[in-house]
């Protein structure tokens, strides 16, 4: 009889709690749709690993350190798979009819390196503080990535956080633009100049962003190379089928597996610790800062520009992609409902999604040179 | 210490590389829209032998492939917004053919 109970005895009160923590995670992702695809499978698997079994006698752990270790441990197999999707995702042409956008996505990255000085007064380790940090890129494959390079203590609740506030975009951003810009501001309107851009320019495009940040940030080159070989796929122009299969069967494989391998960070022991909120908090702070960094570089050039540009679309730069652009444009047609920002927001979340990747190459450059690793 | 270079040596290069991106980008683009207008033929004078059919505009950002009959751009823009926020899908991965007032 011992056996049919036994593992009741077993339960403990930090099991609960990361049931609950699960079964929030799954009711954000089904009742507010947030982050759906990653949340689901993180909050299933976090009740998963939090069985109270014995690990010896449990497969499921088995197979998800497995997952851990070919997916993320081992060379960030999943993250960089995710990003070819990404990549076939993206449409640059926004960017390419005003390359002057890229400013904001750089701008907006800010939050990552305020973050980093913020984190390092909590957190001791150098690798730590930066892996944090990183939350602010608001790109779950370039946390993943760089915390698992920098073999972060607290991979598993930096990426809950990073992925949860990409959820949160529409929640956290609006009251951060609407606080940064007055309502003259976000009133300014900006004619949407639709040249045209050449096919050649498209298929151009990915490979020298390759070549470009392989120079500036060689750490970065697995993700921006993943990033725009997805790119390079879809704007090619006969690959259709490839593209369309990156785009959604490889993309929505690897977030099936990716969200429920990131659970094997999740077990009570690693994860119920004061420094997760620690690190929730940081991860709002980077987003916040972000979206500060965005406007304010508007703002600035718009003391010196005679075209106004609208500060909201600095807040674009985050690339929490495509939400973030989403925020904005909506955030417009809030104040003038025929003041259209799609296109410029689009344009500048894009060149977010590339600064980030960059952003995220150097910190690891900078980090793995001062620690010598 | 560490931590304050890391922050300030990383946020000037991520400037710094996407400017280079943005000047490369810019070259490339001018280079390419200088060497298509070069390309294109020079406007041949034929004589008229019937009315051309005035194609349909286009809406704005549609890369030429979106045809308006009998709506305004901005009413367009507007309702292709529309469709993609109540999709739940982003702009760009939508294809609009067509719109057309309904009378």
């Amino acid at each position: 009889m011992e056996i049919l109970y036994q593992n009741l005895s077993n339960i403990e009160l930090q099991h609960v709690i990361m049931w609950v923590i699960g079964g929030i995670l799954i009711y954000l992702a089904i009742a507010k749709e947030m982050e759906p695809t990653l949340l689901l499978p993180m909050g299933f698997g976090a009740i998963l690993v939090n069985l109270p079994i014995a690990e010896a006698d449990s497969g499921v752990q088995a197979v998800i350190d497995f997952l851990f270790k070919i997916g993320i441990d081992s060379h960030e197999l999943f993250p960089l798979l995710l990003f070819v999707g990404i990549g076939a995702m993206i449409d640059f042409e926004p960017l390419l009819t005003n390359p002057k956008l890229m400013l904001f996505g750089a701008a907006a990255q800010f939050g990552i390196f305020f973050t980093l000085l913020m984190a390092s007064f909590f957190f001791p380790e150098l690798k730590d503080a930066a892996s944090i940090a990183i939350i602010g890129a608001a790109d779950g494959p370039t946390s993943i990535f760089v915390a698992g390079q920098l073999q972060s203590n607290y991979i598993g609740a930096i990426m809950v956080a990073a992925y949860s506030y990409m959820a949160l975009v529409p929640l956290v951003q609006p009251p951060i633009i609407k606080l940064c810009t007055t309502k003259k501001e976000r009133l300014i309107r900006m004619p949407y100049k639709g040249k045209k851009v050449s096919k050649l320019t498209k298929i151009l495009f990915p490979i020298v962003v390759t070549v470009i940040v392989a120079l500036v940030a060689p750490d970065a080159v697995a993700l921006i190379g993943f990033l725009m070989f997805g790119n390079l796929i879809r704007e090619c122009g006969v690959l259709n089928s490839l593209s369309d299969t990156a785009q959604n069967v490889l993309a929505n494989l690897i977030t099936i597996f990716l969200g429920i391998t990131i659970a094997a960070r999740m077990k009570a022991e690693d994860f119920l610790q004061w420094q997760t909120l620690l690190i929730m908090g940081l991860g709002l702070v980077a987003f916040i800062v972000d979206t500060f960094g965005g406007i304010m570089l508007a703002k600035i050039m718009n003391l010196f520009s005679k075209e106004k540009i609208n500060p909201m679309i600095g807040a674009a730069g985050i690339s929490a992609f495509p939400m973030s652009a989403r925020v904005v444009h909506k955030l417009g047609l809030e104040e003038d409902s025929s003041n259209f920002l799609l296109m410029h927001s689009i344009g500048v979340n894009v060149s977010g999604q590339i600064a980030s990747v960059i952003a995220g190459g150097l910190i690891l450059a900078l980090v793995k040179g001062i620690l010598g690793m | 210490m560490n931590n304050f270079i890391v922050a300030l040596v990383g946020y000037a290069v991520v400037f710094l590389g996407i400017v280079l991106l943005m000047i490369v980008v810019t070259i490339i683009g001018k280079f390419f829209s200088a060497k298509a207008k070069k390309a294109a033929p020079a406007p041949v004078v034929t004589p008229v032998e019937e009315a051309p059919v005035p194609a349909a505009p286009t809406a704005p950002g549609s890369a030429g492939e979106l045809k308006l009959h009998d709506v305004e751009p901005k009413t367009a823009a507007m309702l292709m917004a529309i469709v993609a926020d109540k999709l739940g899908k982003p702009l760009n991965e939508l294809r609009f053919i067509s719109i057309k007032e309904v009378k």
